[in-house]
């Protein structure tokens, strides 16, 4: 089972990085709110312009 | 308007048509070779229609030609709304797409030709595996330029999803597709035996785990809000559900491999693994599912939301069975009966097909300047006989499964076996037909889908997108 001397070190430098990211991540404040981002997504208005979202038709069955 | 002022769609909607097209194809080739399981005659003694080779066809067309064609359309949309950024790097998106395209081509020509490096998942030789190499760094420097570029501060968890994915299928590839070539069409894997063996599935489930899985479930952490129009239950959930996943995904990959030539040690450890990862997998699908709290009854009249959840709950439900039939026991009655072709049917046609079906039925409209799709009712019917569809499918191949993995068992009190290995076959007849009739239902959903969408572009027009300023954090 040479192959675990690839593998198995591939993992755990894979795990180190992961570990750094998450490090850099925290430490540059990514998750120092916890709420907010899920709803910012929401704030993004996407329908197509001049569409009121209002006059969407209601899915049938309403 | 300026280019810079806009979001580029164009890509986005090549991808997202492109997925409708390949999933016609793919699900297509899939009724055939389960037809072909009924009547082994339907091959016509033609070598490019044989079920060897054109059932490396399907999982190619269905996994990397719909299943990717419909992370790339998302990724690429998710990651350009929620950084408030047009795509960086146009032209390498642009050739991301035309590449990709030309690696589908080029599989659906080679695979029946009979040209094959015989790794499952991976069958592609060796000068197409160098195509795909190339437009996955394109795709990635496209997609870590626009985060790069974004003008929020913070990098929502879809992004993270969909980056996870993209770098480690780019190691699993690079790694797994090594090779020696020794004509333009034939290679020979760098690794030989039990090494190959390994090397394989620790490349199969990881393709599982950041292909199928972290991919779709930035998907899913994208479009499953902004249909609903809910924040996730818990943004703090889902960062821990993604570090958790990451961390743990990586050795689940021996389970493939229980009982063969493998190290014991290793096959537990694989095991062991794979039991862990039904913690992270369980919290992402109730943080998903949980979304709809309070508002439950949107999933009366949005025939899109349905798609959604439900993919949620056939990801529960192939994320509990998995780590089942990777401890040991259960897997020296499941190992190699169709009961793992249902686990991976739950997974494919229930989770990341219904996932990938609702997030097209969200874009096209917002792509071509639509105020919604041509018919929900169409949506509401391709709903369902997906859903049907694949419950027929996996029932019978569970049931096909444990019957087969019984009868091959079977000894007598003199220790000899009870039944030939022909008499498991002729008793799976039946599943086989019941098995087609989902499959059939489902690719019927799927033109259905291809109608709608043909309907709703052929009265739109491009979208043209302008970025707004975002939200004061």
């Amino acid at each position: 089972m040479e192959i675990l001397f690839l593998l198995v070190p591939l993992s755990v430098v894979l795990v180190f990085l992961t570990g750094a990211v998450f490090w850099f991540a925290l430490a540059s404040g990514q998750f120092d709110d916890l709420e907010g981002p899920g709803y910012r997504i929401l704030d993004d208005s996407d329908l197509p312009a001049g569409i009121d979202v209002d006059q969407v038709p209601p899915p049938e069955g309403h | 308007m300026q280019p810079d002022t806009s979001y580029n769609y164009r890509v986005v909607r090549q991808f997202a048509v492109m997925t409708v097209v390949w999933g016609v194809v793919g699900m297509l080739v899939g009724v055939i070779i389960a037809a072909q399981l009924i009547w082994p005659d339907l091959g016509f003694n033609t070598p490019w229609l044989s079920y060897g080779r054109l059932r490396p066809l399907h999982t190619n067309a269905v996994i990397f030609a719909f299943g990717g064609c419909a992370l790339f359309a998302t990724s690429l949309y998710a990651v350009q709304r929620t950084c408030y950024a047009r795509l960086f790097a146009g032209g390498l998106a642009e050739f991301a797409f035309w590449g990709w395209q030309a690696v589908i081509v080029l599989a659906a020509i080679t695979l029946p030709l009979g040209y094959t490096s015989g790794k499952e998942y991976a069958e592609l030789e060796w000068p197409i595996d160098i195509l795909i190499t190339l437009v996955w760094v394109s795709y990635a420097i496209v997609f870590f330029g626009t985060i790069a570029r974004r003008k929020t501060p913070h990098i929502y968890v879809a992004n993270w999803f969909f980056g996870a994915f993209i770098l480690t299928v780019a190691i699993l590839h690079l790694v797994n597709s090594a090779a020696l070539p020794v004509s333009f069409w034939k290679s020979y894997s760098a690794y030989a035996g039990v090494q190959d063996a390994m090397v394989q599935w620790w490349y199969g489930h990881n393709a599982v785990g950041f292909f199928l899985t972290a991919g779709f479930l930035g998907m899913m952490y994208y479009f499953i809000p902004k249909q609903a129009e809910r924040p996730i239950y818990s943004y703090r959930l889902s960062v821990v559900h993604f570090w958790a996943l990451i961390f743990t995904y990586m050795w689940a990959g021996p389970h493939h491999l229980h009982y063969t030539a493998l190290p014991d040690w290793t096959q537990s450890l694989g095991m062991v693994f794979s039991l862990i990862l039904l913690a992270p997998s369980w919290g992402g699908m109730i943080n998903g599912v949980m979304t709809l709290s309070g508002a439950w009854h949107k999933l009366r009249t949005d025939p899109i939301l349905k798609f959604l959840i439900v993919s949620l709950s056939f990801y529960g439900m192939s994320t509990f069975e998995g780590p089942m039939m990777s401890i040991k026991t259960v897997n020296a009655l499941s190992h190699y009966t169709d009961w793992t072709i249902g686990h991976v049917h739950s997974g494919a046609l229930g989770w990341v097909g219904l996932v990938s079906m609702g997030s097209i039925y969200f874009l096209i409209p917002r792509l071509f300047n639509r105020p919604g799709m041509y018919s929900i009712r169409l949506i509401t019917l391709h709903f369902w006989l997906a859903t049907v569809g694949i419950v027929l499918y996996i029932a019978a191949m569970w049931i096909a499964g444990v019957m087969q993995g019984l009868m091959w068992r079977a000894v007598g009190s003199d220790g000899t076996l009870t039944y030939t290995f022909v008499e498991s076959v002729k008793a799976t007849y039946p599943f086989y037909v019941i098995r087609l009739a989902g499959g059939i239902l489902y690719l019927a959903g799927m033109l259905i889908m291809a109608w709608n969408v043909f309907k709703t572009i052929a009265a739109g027009t491009p979208a043209v997108a302008p970025i707004p300023l975002p939200a004061h954090a």
